[in-house]
């Protein structure tokens, strides 16, 4: 376990993942397939004059919100996002690797349940509100396939250090061993983040959820936060799934970055094409579908586990 | 350094808790509630038992969320537009619960404690356990499937004429 010396590492963590929370929000708006579409030089503008406004834009509010409780909800997502990348190993080196750093990020994207439902309540807005419950019923649906998809990786490995669960796949990506956990992870994370398809709680038909009634500092900092949080978790699924730095010629921290930047892209991409599904509609699939599916994934691969040691 | 780290999250802990029941709204309790937990779960990690510390945090905060769905929709009041108390008969309540902090606190300072003997297990996770199902392991793998198979099922055939009553028989997705 690692002391307190090694405690600097967390800084320039924390510095990549602003890095590749900005990289996400240039991506995303020169994907976005709107009408009437920009030229690309354009659309690359758009992330920072929207940084920009929010900055200057005043705060408005609901008379009665919950101002402690709304700041907890919109710093949530940053917060979360720098507290996963602590045990996210990127190109042989993990900012803390704890030796149950598979637990503490399963542990990390759960604190999302309340934030996100915090996000909703303090606003003291109807629409922020639903959006908040329309989160935790979604929750409930992925949870348990993101879990089972993340014990599954520890399994394989035997171990819950995300270091090991690398370096496990030596051989082999899991991807390959599992593609099942790995496809369930990768929409995970697209599910924590309230991304698209799964941004019901966000969604249009409730004036935007979540974010209906959110202004200036409090929006900027909830959807920098949200970005960062995609980046991690494609960071988090290069590590687990797609091997890691591992990878022939090229040096680890290059494998990781395009990777984890793949993986990023085609949930980035995602977004503009799926339609929102409701969470009542997403719980029978994750529930009937996806959870017996990774059951499954977990048992083939334990008695691989257990047949092969 | 571990000390201070221990006491300033015990402190945490404790006024998260006093927290519970001097604020008038029920989200406001309900994430005291869950504070008052991560800095227990904190406290776990500072002891060592990473394992136990942050499986503390993952199923409090679960639970909480949880609990504040159920909190408000049954609790009068809930976003504290009026004055509200977590606590019936007051002083009655006030005195167990600080007779039975001071009963605690005091145990565990009056206490002599033992002296360390052996040394932690090199994986602690793996020790725990070994300690926990022991030889009963594969049991437990099996009963935990069963149970959760239970789970599963039970809230299948709960939830199959739900909210938007759909035949049993309908195509996913369909029927709303």
């Amino acid at each position: 376990m690692s002391g307190p010396a090694d405690a600097w590492r967390v800084l320039p963590v924390g510095a990549l993942v602003l890095v590749v929370a900005g990289l996400a929000a240039f991506a995303d708006a020169a994907l976005a397939p709107a009408p009437g579409r920009l030229p690309l030089v354009q659309r690359l503008g758009v992330p920072m004059s929207e940084a920009a406004r929010l900055l200057r834009q005043r705060r408005r509010g609901v008379v009665g919100s919950d101002g402690l409780l709304r700041v907890v909800g919109c710093a949530g997502p940053l917060v979360v996002a720098l507290l996963m990348a602590v045990v996210v190993p990127f190109g042989g080196v993990t900012g803390a690797d704890l030796p149950v750093g598979l637990v503490w990020f399963n542990a990390m994207d759960v604190v999302l349940w309340a934030t996100w439902w915090l996000a909703g309540w303090g606003t003291n807005s109807a629409y922020g509100l639903v959006g908040g419950y329309r989160f935790l019923a979604q929750a409930i649906a992925y949870e348990l396939p993101l879990m089972f998809a993340l014990t599954t990786a520890g399994i394989a490995a035997g171990s819950l250090q995300t270091s090991q669960i690398v370096a496990a796949q030596h051989g082999t990506w899991f991807v390959v061993q599992m593609p099942v956990a790995a496809l369930v992870f990768v929409l995970s994370v697209a599910a924590f983040t309230a991304w698209a398809p799964f941004d019901h709680p966000a969604g249009r038909d409730a004036a935007g959820g979540l974010l209906a009634e959110l202004s200036g500092i409090d929006r900027l900092l909830l959807l920098v936060g949200r970005y960062a949080l995609l980046g991690v978790g494609a960071a988090m699924s290069a590590a687990l799934f797609l091997g890691g730095g591992g990878g022939p010629l090229l040096p680890g921290w290059l494998w990781s970055t395009v990777k984890t930047a793949a993986v990023l892209l085609a949930l980035v991409a995602m977004r503009h094409r799926c339609a929102s599904l409701p969470a009542e509609r997403f719980m029978r699939w994750a529930w009937l579908v996806v959870l017996p599916l990774t059951v499954l994934q977990a048992l083939v691969t334990s008695v691989v586990a257990a047949t092969g040691r | 350094m571990y000390v201070f780290g221990f006491a300033v999250l015990a402190v945490v802990a404790t006024a998260a808790g006093v927290a519970v029941f001097v604020v008038d709204s029920m989200a406001r309790a309900t994430f005291a509630l869950a504070v008052s937990f991560v800095a227990v779960g904190a406290e776990l990690l500072l002891l060592g038992s990473g394992y136990l510390g942050v499986i503390t945090v993952l199923m409090m905060i679960m639970e909480m969320a949880i609990m504040a769905v159920f909190m408000i929709m049954f609790m009068m009041n809930p976003a504290g537009l009026m004055p509200m108390s977590m606590v019936h008969n007051k002083r009655g309540s006030l005195a167990i619960s600080l007779g039975a902090f001071a009963a605690l606190a005091l145990g565990a300072i009056l206490v002599p404690w033992p002296d360390r003997r052996g040394k932690p297990a090199g994986d602690v996770t793996r020790a725990l356990g070994e300690s926990i199902m022991g030889p009963k392991m594969l049991v437990m793998i099996g009963v935990s499937a069963v149970l959760f198979a239970t789970i599963v099922s039970a809230l299948t055939m709960a939830t199959s004429r739900g909210r938007y009553d759909r035949s049993p028989s309908a195509p996913m997705g369909a029927g709303d």
